[in-house]
């Protein structure tokens, strides 16, 4: 199949499991899930703790590899892939944004923005230039010489999306992107969100569970205990 | 202030380094110094060393070494370049109102070859003044200073041992021997002068010393086996008996002292590697404690992208920095350390590019050896462990 030819998928999982040993006891996180995202779709995925929502998305996002089943990225067959491809698809193909904002603490914003792009070999101008264009995406531009500690929730969580956005993913994983933040700075967040969703197309797939939230979303699947038990559009 | 702690073994060990270095070769400088000063490839032929049964006296109490020995050397044996007999005393030497008293050594002209000793002004004596016993002298630099002050001594007369003498050469300054004697303060004559008009002695033509040159440090030995040879013919020394002179070799001398130094150095080089050794686990020791501290940071490098080798090098560049900053501070302490260490306790020093490049080397590979460890534990992290932890 020729990579990106338009009826593609961007995700394909078909019979994903994922089972944890826990002592003597396994675990299955994941139960035979199939799910098919196609590219500028807007995703959120609800469920109880311990649903397999986090678990599907470490796996979706090349941190974790299932137990069986097959995932195809853009069809980059991604079961076989070894650490540092994995590290390669992470790199280019996928922005995430954690609940926690994982930004390095005492290195301006520019620099965490930089950061992807330290890992694809790009010179230091266009570094400086695209991590600039990022953070004026996400209205940050005046604050780029910020440490995190110097930084609100809301603006911290908005560095965080300037880097998943930096090398130009399709893909962005966000995992409770609002779970710290206040209902004001949750809305604002979401904004960014559904405007790259819409303008610039890239896929958004975010795991929640405040209905209002994934209210933002044109797509919601749920999930529990492994299974996936609803997904409406 | 941890990452100053954990340095500093490494600081110490490299200025032990370059201290090592820099006493190593300026002792060993020091030592081929003296040993020229003396002249090199020198074999030394004391007369009279032994007497078999009853009771034996010191080297040299024998008048068993003639001139005519010398003679013999020079002229049988190849190996030998050069042939300087001494028969030399202590004299009152007069000069106007000054006086001063100084070791006179009578010899051959070419003693100063032998001593590797040029002149700092006139000429040397002739082996025609050998054989005439003239009375002329070369005198060195402390004899100059005590008589003369800042005139100049060459062509006057001073009496030695009330004999009248001229002036007709003044050496050039040596300093110290090793064993700690000024050598400037000598007066050379020819040695048939010393012999016949001022040291009297019941042997005629006996001498104290007989120094001999050899062609190369190779020859030496060649060189003492024919001079031995030579001089039991001479003086019919039956298969069993015992000599009645000694050879010594100076080779010997200096070997035994560079054999002190070579301990002193190795020394130094056990403290440098023992305390490079504790200051590499000093600094394996934070940066694994710095791996534990940043997993977090490990997992958000990871999940944007970093490869095995990009979190691998990170650990291993900042313990390299780590190492070669203790490196850095340890070669300007060790060279200012050297450099007291020389003028307090009068040691030779010398700093080398090689010793410092050395230290350098060193330090940068404690680092790597012991940075790549926890670099290596910090790759292995799994991405999404490494993002939770807490």
């Amino acid at each position: 199949m020729v990579q990106g030819s338009s009826n593609m998928s961007l995700i394909q999982v078909r019979e994903l499991t994922k089972i944890y040993r826990l002592g003597d006891i396994d675990v299955r996180a994941l139960n035979n899930v199939s799910v098919t995202v196609e590219q500028g779709e807007s995703v959120a995925i609800m469920g109880p703790s311990g649903s397999g929502k986090s678990t599907f998305m470490h796996i979706l996002g090349c941190l974790d590899t299932p137990t069986s089943g097959r995932y195809f990225l853009e069809d980059e067959d991604i079961g076989y892939l070894g650490r540092d491809e994995l590290a390669r698809i992470r790199n280019q193909k996928i922005g995430f944004v954690f609940q926690g904002f994982n930004l390095l603490p005492r290195t301006s914003a520019l620099e965490n923005v930089e950061l992807p792009m330290l890992y694809n070999g790009i010179s230091s101008r266009e570094r400086r230039e695209r991590a600039m264009m990022a953070l004026k995406e996400v209205g940050l531009e005046d604050r780029w010489d910020h440490q995190p500690n110097q930084l609100s929730g809301g603006q911290q969580q908005r560095v965080a999306l300037a880097r998943a956005l930096v090398n130009k993913a399709p893909l962005i994983l966000a995992d409770e992107p609002t779970g710290n933040l206040d209902t004001k700075t949750s809305a604002e967040i979401m904004e960014i969100f559904v405007k790259l969703n819409s303008e610039s197309n890239i896929t958004v797939i975010l795991v929640t569970h405040e209905p209002a939230i994934a209210a933002y979303s044109r797509r919601t699947i749920k999930f529990l205990d492994g299974f996936i038990v609803g997904d409406t559009r | 202030m941890r990452s100053a702690l954990t340095i500093l073994g490494i600081i110490i060990g490299v200025t032990a380094v370059i201290a090592m270095l820099a006493v190593g070769t300026g002792a060993r400088k020091e030592i081929a110094k003296q040993i020229s000063s003396m002249g090199s490839n020198l074999l030394i032929i004391l007369p009279g060393a032994t007497t078999a049964g009853g009771v034996r006296m010191g080297s040299g109490t024998q008048p068993t070494l003639s001139l005519s020995d010398a003679e013999a050397i020079q002229k049988q044996c190849p190996w030998v370049s050069d042939v300087a007999p001494i028969f030399s005393g202590i004299a009152q030497v007069v000069y106007g109102h000054q006086n001063w008293s100084t070791g006179v050594i009578g010899s051959f002209p070419n003693i100063l070859v032998v001593r590797n000793w040029p002149l700092d002004s006139g000429r040397p004596f002739t082996q025609q003044d050998v054989k005439n016993a003239t009375k002329v002298c070369i005198i060195g630099q402390t004899v100059v200073e005590n008589l003369f002050g800042s005139s100049d001594p060459l062509g006057k007369i001073i009496r030695i041992n009330k004999i009248p003498f001229t002036i007709i050469g003044v050496l050039s300054h040596k300093g110290q021997s090793a064993q700690g004697q000024d050598q400037d303060d000598t007066i050379y004559v020819p040695v048939t002068t010393a012999q016949k008009k001022l040291f009297g002695t019941s042997f005629p033509g006996m001498l104290r010393v007989i120094m001999v040159k050899a062609k190369s440090s190779e020859d030496l030995p060649l060189a003492e086996n024919q001079i031995n040879e030579l001089l039991r013919q001479r003086h019919h020394i039956g298969r069993d008996r015992e000599n009645d002179f000694t050879v010594r070799n100076l080779t010997q001398i200096m070997e035994a002292a560079e054999q002190s130094t070579r301990v002193m150095t190795l020394l130094l080089g056990a403290i440098a590697s023992v305390s490079l050794l504790v200051g590499g686990i000093g600094i394996m020791n934070i940066m694994l404690v710095s791996v534990t501290e940043r997993t977090r940071e490990i997992g958000i490098r990871m999940a944007v992208g970093a490869k095995t080798w990009d979190i691998r090098l990170q650990f291993i560049i900042e313990a390299l920095t780590l190492s070669l900053i203790g490196g850095i501070i340890g070669i300007i302490i060790g060279i200012s350390g050297s450099k007291i260490l020389s003028i307090l306790a009068g040691w030779t020093t010398i700093i080398t590019p090689f010793s410092v490049l050395l230290a350098f080397g060193f330090s940068g590979l404690v680092g790597m050896f012991f940075g790549f460890y926890p670099a290596y534990q910090a790759s292995l992290l799994n991405p999404i462990d490494a993002l939770r932890y807490e």
